[in-house]
């Protein structure tokens, strides 16, 4: 026997629900507003110049963005060489040594690390490396992006180290092996194809920060003169480009937008499809 | 102990200890245990590190104008006067709006993925909204320039104008630039981070709690309401305040709405300006000790803004992911 539920009821219950796919459905639409629109105004601007050449001076069109699409993978090896080791070794510590008290407390800290403004970041690497050197430099954004690496590299380390099942630790101790030696031919090649997509992930999201950079390394018209001198990177040049007068820019700052937004895309993408094919998501 | 251990494991235990710092290093173990160590540690110091940068390049400011600093809305660098009140206002004002939007938008998305939507195409939309999260926020700042100003400022602003134009906060003309413009950025920001947290948290709710109130009659929507929701209730807070310390971290898409003006309106419509907005506008050309140091005051305002709340936050996620485990 079924209960009769009252017409007031079954109403709420699915106008309740469509609202709340509505509301889904918004959202995600606003994904593609973002990529038809940048697909629409940049890669309509975009040429082989924009690749090729350096940026025109001010007044005249054309030109390109070479020298910020070389500066901004030059910080983002900077910010690898610091993030990278610093997060993978402690998410090995959390996964492999700590004790249950001491990782908690890391592991809380890293998170908080992880909300801290960007732009924060930015200034403390000013304070750190721009004040004593007395100059802008591709280091100083380095170590900024460095800094912003660090919590994600730690937490997608644990979680990935985590996943590898205890019997593999087990059967190469029962061989003899140390400790060390487990961990680093054992475990991590058991987890590498995630360790190296949630590092992929990691660099995906630092490389369209734009904030920490434009005081740190601030920028550059010309190719930088080395590691030490003020470097254009695309984030900061979209944004110059984007707030400056000139209709010209505008169109550029679309198309450097469009490669920004491609490239971080289609990292995110292929990591995220690595990751949810592995060994780790079908254990979960 | 002694007593019962056999000789022959004592031999070897005093063995093993007695050798030296250096030979235990060279086994791998202790040194690998040692370099992850010191990376651990590292990062409590890069933490630290933070904190006192931000302190020690912003005293000048305590030391020149004490607290008054965050209640005076004098800026005005020529003068060397600085306040920051309007910037904290405009921060303030901005992520309020942006999370009026975007809190029952996305824990509606968040119902609907984690009670509503069949497990395939759940995921599917997850990993678009994640995608969405991963968007850089530069690009936000030019689709909020160069499409959504100028339809705010043809469709949306007049009609609402209109209709709520005897209200002071949509008192007075609009350019474009704005913090209501800011407001509608962020809200689109933050909600991917508020619908990816609350759908864990309440697909961490045991199903069983699901089963029983739909065994006694429940509707779908009455158990997601009456049942699911208040469980999960701890973890949807902490995932609101989460995106509000985004929210009022965010820099980029901010400073190129916002109008960049210093000053203190009560209507939406005009523009404002933010802390994380005037540093990034300001920093590389200030010039002078007390002006710099200003602006890393408000820095560490921030900072310390966003510690607690994120503080709050994930102790909130803890606890309601601990429940439902």
């Amino acid at each position: 026997m079924m209960m009769e539920i009252s017409a007031t009821r079954r109403f709420v219950n699915g106008f309740m629900l469509t609202l709340s796919g509505l509301c889904t459905v918004l959202v995600v639409s606003v994904l593609f507003f973002i990529l038809g629109y940048l697909l629409i105004h940049g890669a309509a601007s975009l040429n082989w110049d924009f690749f090729t050449k350096l940026p025109k001076p001010s007044g005249e069109t054309g030109g390109g963005m070479a020298n910020a699409i070389v500066g901004s993978g030059k910080v983002l090896f900077l910010a690898s060489l610091i993030g990278v080791p610093i997060g993978f070794l402690t998410g090995v510590f959390l996964a492999e040594y700590s004790g249950k008290t001491f990782a908690f407390l890391i592991r809380y800290v890293v998170d908080l690390l992880n909300g801290v403004p960007s732009i924060v970041i930015g200034i403390v690497a000013y304070a750190l490396v721009v004040k004593p050197m007395r100059h802008y430099s591709a280091l100083a954004g380095g170590v900024a992006l460095g800094i912003m690496m660090i919590p994600i590299a730690v937490r997608t380390t644990e979680e990935f180290l985590r996943a590898v099942p205890n019997s593999l630790r087990e059967g190469a101790m029962a061989l003899g092996a140390t400790k060390a030696t487990t961990i680093f031919t054992v475990v991590i090649p058991a987890a590498i194809s995630g360790l190296a997509s949630g590092m992929m992930l990691n660099l995906a999201r630092v490389a369209g920060e734009t904030a920490p950079l434009i005081f740190t390394a601030l920028g550059n018209q010309f190719w930088s003169a080395g590691w030490m001198a003020p470097i254009a990177t695309l984030p900061v040049m979209i944004y110059n480009y984007a707030i400056s007068p000139e209709e010209d820019l505008h169109q550029q700052a679309w198309a450097a937008g469009f490669v920004l937004l491609s490239l971080v895309l289609i990292i995110n993408v292929t990591a995220r499809l690595i990751i949810s094919r592995g060994p780790a998501a079908q254990r979960r | 102990m002694a007593t019962t251990t056999p000789s022959y494991i004592a031999e070897t235990l005093k063995r093993r200890t007695s050798r030296g710092f250096l030979a235990r290093l060279r086994g791998g173990d202790e040194i690998s245990y040692l370099i992850t160590l010191i990376c651990t540690v590292s990062i409590l110091l890069i933490v630290g590190l933070i904190v006192f940068e931000l302190w020690s390049n912003s005293h000048q400011t305590f030391k020149t104008f004490g607290f008054s600093f965050l209640k005076s809305s004098a800026w005005d660098p020529n003068a060397d006067k600085y306040g920051a009140l309007p910037f904290i206002y405009g921060t303030c004002v901005t992520a309020f709006l942006g999370m009026i939007i975007a809190v029952p938008l996305g824990v509606a998305a968040a119902i609907f993925l984690a009670e509503m939507a069949p497990p395939k195409l759940s995921n599917f939309l997850t990993f678009l909204i994640e995608l969405l999260a991963a968007v850089p926020s530069v690009i936000y700042g030019l689709i909020g320039i160069f499409i959504l100003v100028p339809f705010l400022k043809t469709y949306v602003v007049p009609p609402l104008q209109h209709a709520f134009g005897f209200l002071p906060i949509f008192a007075g003309s609009f350019y474009g630039l704005s913090l209501f413009s800011a407001g509608i950025v962020l809200s689109v920001m933050v909600a991917p981070f508020i619908i990816s947290v609350s759908r864990e948290v309440l697909m961490a709710v045991p199903v069983e709690q699901r089963e029983a109130a739909l065994a006694l009659g429940a509707t779908k929507w009455e158990t997601t309401w009456d049942i699911v929701l208040p469980n999960a209730s701890t973890g949807i807070f902490g995932s609101i305040f989460l995106a509000l310390a985004r929210a009022l971290g965010e820099t980029m898409a901010v400073t190129m709405v916002v109008g960049n003006a210093p000053k203190i309106s009560a209507s939406l419509l005009s523009p404002g300006y933010s802390i994380a907005a005037v540093i990034a506008n300001e920093f590389a050309e200030a010039s002078g000790d007390l002006y710099i140091s200003s602006l890393i005051f408000m820095a560490l305002v921030l900072f310390g803004l966003t510690i607690v709340i994120n503080a709050v936050a994930r102790i909130f996620i803890m606890t309601t992911q601990q429940r439902g485990a």
